[in-house]
């Protein structure tokens, strides 16, 4: 293994100009795979990482006893369904999922659709203070918005919105990163000469947008949509402060959950274990995405 | 960039009174458009973010009870004045500093440890990846309740195996410095493998030539991480602690859920784990002083915008240190 990587390291420093970097990684990548230390350790992060999603599983799974005991279970017990039902019977789970799922996708799908809007504008369209206005968008990432609570909290009241699921939704519908994110992606992945093309064929603007931009848009669309739909599944200062346990969100209920029966370990577990449970599938299906997306915005960023 | 300004050239000469209302309209098009394609952002920010911050100054200067639309009278500074004596707020300042600094510091290492270990040839390494990303994607509140049980005082599995390792059960909730650690290490569970995967698309920008060279020159291993990769990484470090501080100022789901008394915000019997959004919600949720939490939130805002300038002071220094010895 090692001679055979040295000769193909000792014949690569000639090959064509244009691939040198390429050509340069490669033998030394080849040379030797990483050692078991690298695994180890990165097996001990990833047990580290996995361990207290388990770790609600099982508790979730056993009786409350369980937890008490001097060793405490290690695998799944048989309560899970039995304990999934009281969760069910104890609070609104029914309708702080059906709540968490409403106020995720239009949170959703409206920040994906405004953020493309105005990503699309400030990458591709002139106007009049446009870099300017950009400079804006980027500053108000820095505004920590969280500390204006108390007034959105009054504002809501007047409105009679408190209680109510546009109190949570409203706020959330358009963000600066996603303005950003779809900016930055346009500004590269869009093609000039198809909005020119489209403009040349008697498309109005809102149709180019529509037939041109969306569709460009989509992988980086997609990723900004997980991203969301994960943020807004897991907000709770505000939803906590607004909604209230008449009508909570998912976080809420878990809460809630919490303070009625703080003992009850088995129980408040099995509630974690059935509120991350939409989360963990959505990250086996869009896992992937979700890397290349943090990956993707850190070159950019 | 020039997409716009370009006007359709497809004007067919023979009809030019109508096509002149067209072309208007299509210049008014162009030209407006883009106005109401950024428009929603700046309506929304403006309403749910911008003028609730600059509101929360001027309800800061009024007694103003909870439930009520309008302020009971105005009292001028005399917040401010409480504020500074208040010992609550002190010891949530304490206590939100120490938690981050105790999660920021560790963090970073792991992080760059991480995105070494990540960067080597492995297998499943999209596996890897995604499952050191999972705990980013988890919801905070069931985090915390997982956390606080693991830490649990008397029956925590953390004690329980200390236990049988020898050592004596530590006060993962009474003691300040043990809570302070136990919070830290659950915010550092979140967000150590997020920051592994921005390190790791850093460090794959790094010109190869660069390991290269450094190798010529009989650099070894720790010595091409420490004067090749590190300096390459700096920004984003930058970048990484930058927002970490305006999150970690502001953190408030893990120590409310970490609490073992429930549904309150007081962090713990004796506020050992109050942080200060803790401190602004139990103040102007629990105690109805809308005012004085509006106080507190202003003057968060500003120990944030105090703490951005300094970090970004500090790391131009370190930037332009490095400049003159190269």
């Amino acid at each position: 293994m090692t001679t055979l990587g040295t000769t193909t390291s000792r014949t690569a420093p000639n090959p064509p100009a244009r691939t040198v970097t390429r050509a340069s990684r490669a033998p030394r990548r080849r040379r030797r795979g990483p050692g078991w230390l690298v695994y180890a350790l990165l097996t001990a992060f990833l047990v580290g990482s996995a361990f207290p999603l388990y770790w609600q599983a099982i508790v979730g799974s056993h009786d409350t006893t369980a937890v008490f005991d001097s060793t405490p279970p290690l695998l799944p017990g048989g309560n899970f369904f039995s304990n999934a039902a009281r969760v069910f019977d104890e609070v609104e789970f029914w309708k702080a999922l059906v709540n968490s799922l409403i106020v995720a996708s239009v949170i959703t799908v409206s920040v994906v659709f405004f953020s493309t809007l105005a990503g699309f504008a400030f990458a591709k369209l002139r106007f009049r203070g446009r870099d300017a206005l950009y400079l804006f968008v980027i500053a108000t990432m820095a505004v920590p918005t969280q500390l204006g609570i108390i007034p959105l909290f009054i504002l809501m009241s007047e409105y009679g919105w408190t209680g109510k699921l546009p109190a949570v939704i409203v706020p959330g519908m358009v963000t600066a990163l996603g303005v950003f994110w779809m900016r930055q992606y346009l500004v590269q992945a869009l093609p000039t000469e198809l909005i020119e093309a489209a403009r040349a064929d008697g498309c109005n603007m809102i149709r180019v947008f529509w037939h041109v931009v969306l569709p460009a848009a989509r992988p980086a669309a997609a990723v900004l949509a997980v991203f969301t739909f994960v943020m807004a599944w897991n907000d709770f200062l505000w939803p906590l402060i607004v909604l209230g346990p008449q009508n909570p969100t998912v976080q809420v209920a878990i809460d809630q959950l919490q303070s009625s029966f703080d003992t009850d370990f088995a129980l408040v577990m099995t509630g974690t274990t059935l509120g991350t449970l939409p989360l963990l599938i959505v990250f086996v299906i869009f896992g992937r995405q979700i890397v290349a997306g943090i990956m993707q915005g850190a070159v950019k960023g | 960039m020039t997409a716009t300004a370009v006007e359709p050239p497809r004007v067919e000469p023979p009809r030019p009174t109508r096509l002149n209302v067209r072309q208007r309209l299509s210049r008014w098009d162009v030209k407006a458009s883009p106005y109401f394609y950024i428009a929603p952002f700046f309506i929304i920010f403006a309403l749910v973010g911008l003028f609730p911050l600059i509101y929360t100054a001027w309800m800061s200067l009024h007694k103003w009870r909870l439930g009520a639309s309008s302020p009971e009278k105005y009292v001028g500074l005399e917040n401010y004045r409480t504020l500074l004596h208040d010992d609550l707020f002190w010891n949530a300042l304490r206590n939100t500093i120490s938690i981050f600094v105790i999660s920021s510091g560790t963090q970073i290492v792991f992080a760059l440890l991480l995105a070494v270990l990540l960067n080597e040839q492995i297998r499943f390494r999209s596996g890897f990846r995604i499952a050191l990303l999972l705990p980013y994607a988890m919801s905070l509140v069931a985090v915390g309740i997982i956390f606080s049980n693991l830490f649990g005082d008397q029956f925590g599995f953390i004690n329980t195996v200390l236990g049988h390792l020898g050592f004596g059960p530590i006060g993962w909730h009474q003691d300040t410095a043990a809570s302070h650690l136990a919070i830290a290490t659950m915010v550092n569970w979140r967000w150590t493998g997020y920051n592994a995967l921005i390190f790791l698309a850093a460090m794959q920008a790094i010109p190869n030539d660069l390991y290269e060279a450094a190798r010529m020159d009989g650099a070894n291993t720790w010595q091409r991480f420490r004067y090749v990769t590190v300096p390459a990484l700096r920004p984003v470090i930058i970048f990484v602690v930058i927002t970490s501080t305006i999150g970690g100022l502001q953190i408030f789901t893990e120590p409310r859920m970490f609490d073992s008394v429930v549904g309150s915000n007081s962090g713990g019997a004796q506020h050992q784990f109050q942080t200060i959004v803790l401190l602004m919600v139990q103040e102007g949720f629990r105690n109805s002083r809308l005012g004085y939490a509006a106080t507190i939130a202003w003057a968060l805002f500003l120990i944030i915008v105090v703490f951005a300038v300094l970090n970004f002071l500090v790391f131009r220094r370190i930037a332009s240190a490095d400049e003159e010895r190269r």
